[in-house]
């Protein structure tokens, strides 16, 4: 990508295209039926599954279908402010986004009148935490058992003053106002059938060059699902 | 992702090939989907992470980890949640609770004295008798099977119970010779122990316990049998196991043939 506009290098000396150093692993919390945590940068999120189990209230329940039920939160001391802690609009959109995103994958057909519960914590936010999340609640609801068609990967992608970039931090998300500022793109990804599973737009940006994004988020998702994969290889190997 | 073109069928460990969810898992319209698999054109699919397991054209993913699954055939240990007109509802830790029905018990039960034969809180051990997608049937009418009466439960994941039992029961054996307890596994992941003396089943809980945290462990027998040493018990390596026909993958749970209660 050639940068016409104000930003030509990225602060941490990271290609345009290029994803921060990612680590993943399943198995960190031994009471869950399964759990993950996944990180990207300085970014990092902590998933867990439990379920499928009976869904209380009863008027809940789907007589055809289990279900599938997210919480997200950040932890109090994520960011440099504290954040209160508790549901908050932010938390139950991205609760709720997430858990369309994965139901797309998920199947819980075979246990009616049952609940899957996947919980999101981000203990250290340095923006991309609901990718992270969503990166994260795969790896733990495959590591549980759940029967899903495929995997999900998940990007934030993006474009600063005119460059377009991929896995923006929280500077290039929320602190750069210069020129254009910042657009904020993230992209959720099935692995084998390739289909976008979860896209927001945050910000402005043209047809061309959205795009142009989607492509970029395409070949980082499958950087990411390399990871997820070699995750879930490695602890069952051990 | 590499396609494998034929896998010895889940046993020893070069064999055992792990799969992600939608990863293809074998090529060909020969192949059949089974557990855990899914078609997809010409491929078979992986629906769960777990082993591979390539039986002629039969294909299967057995789970690894996650939240135990009743197959039928199954032993299972469970609590009397609650009682019906015509049985009691076992929990047993799944996605559904199972139904017992009067029927199903070794004898006859008037519908005022269920309470009697089998309270709320009550633990028993049952078999899988048929399972559905709304909720599994169990029975109570064999021998080995019944009420709970003394000892303790302990619960481990389900996912490790193949190797408490053992290749055809020899772990369980090999406990039960050196100290003594009985020991009976559901495979939902209970595990009752019943001995003489409060030591003896304290010694087997460790003993169960250590298996669990060592599970991956190559060599898993001697390392149990240098633990019962140092627990103070002389343990015997299992000289020739009795054919129990069960192997590790589906095995039943072995109990102590007991004296019939009722």
């Amino acid at each position: 990508m050639v940068a016409k506009g104000i930003y030509t290098k990225r602060d941490d000396g990271r290609k345009f295209t290029e994803v921060r150093p990612m680590k993943a692993k399943v198995g960190i919390v031994p009471s869950a039926d399964g759990s993950a945590t996944f990180e990207t940068g300085k970014t990092k999120a902590i998933a867990v599954v439990r379920g499928p189990r009976t869904l209380h209230p009863q008027h809940l329940q789907n007589a055809q279908t289990g279900i599938l039920r997210v919480n997200y939160g950040m932890m109090p001391f994520s960011v440099e402010d504290r954040i209160r802690p508790g549901p908050n609009r932010r938390s139950e959109e991205i609760s709720k986004v997430t858990e369309w995103a994965l139901s797309s994958v998920v199947d819980l057909s075979g246990f009616p009148n049952t609940v899957v519960d996947v919980f999101v914590q981000i203990p250290q936010a340095d923006a991309g935490t609901r990718v992270a999340g969503i990166n994260a609640a795969a790896l733990a609801l495959a590591h549980a058992g759940i029967p899903m068609k495929e995997m999900v990967s998940a990007i934030g992608v993006g474009k600063i003053d005119k460059t377009l970039v991929v896995d923006l931090d929280k500077y290039e998300d929320s602190l750069f106002h210069d020129g254009e500022g910042s657009t904020d793109i993230p992209v959720v990804m099935t692995s084998r059938t390739k289909e976008i599973a979860l896209l927001q737009l945050d910000g402005k940006i043209s047809v061309d060059e959205f795009k142009q994004t989607i492509e970029m988020a395409k070949v980082a998702c499958d950087d990411i699902l390399k990871v997820q994969m070699d995750a879930l290889k490695g602890v069952a190997n051990e | 992702m590499a396609t494998p073109k034929s896998v010895p069928v889940g046993s020893g460990k070069e064999g055992r090939q792990i799969v992600v969810p939608g990863e293809t898992i074998a090529t060909g319209n020969e192949f059949l989907p089974g557990d855990g698999a899914y078609r997809d054109g010409a491929d078979v699919v992986a629906e769960r992470y777990g082993v591979l397991s390539i039986d002629a054209k039969h294909v299967r993913v057995i789970p690894v980890s996650g939240a135990y699954y009743p197959r039928r055939g199954n032993t299972i240990i469970g609590t009397i949640v609650d009682i019906t007109f015509n049985g009691w509802l076992i929990d047993f830790g799944g996605a559904q609770n199972s139904f017992l029905p009067v029927s199903e018990v070794p004898r006859y039960i008037n519908r005022d004295e269920m309470k009697e034969y089998l309270d709320f809180g009550e633990t028993v051990v049952v078999k899988v008798w048929d399972v559905k997608s709304r909720g599994i049937d169990v029975s109570m009418k064999m021998r080995g099977f019944g009420k709970i009466d003394g000892g303790m439960i302990i619960s481990v994941s389900a996912n490790k119970v193949p190797r408490i039992i053992g290749k055809e029961g020899s772990m369980v054996k090999m406990i039960k010779d050196a100290t003594g307890c009985s020991i009976t596994v559901g495979q939902n992941g209970k595990v009752w122990i019943s001995g003489k003396s409060i030591e003896n089943e304290v010694a087997t809980r460790k003993i169960v316990e250590f298996i669990v945290d060592n599970s991956i462990a190559h060599g898993l027998t001697e390392k149990v049998e240098k633990f019962m040493k140092e627990l103070g018990l002389k343990a015997n390596a299992p000289v020739e196991v009795v054919a129990e026909n069960t192997d590790a993958e589906t095995a039943e749970a072995v109990k102590e043939p007991k004296e019939d209660k009722e």
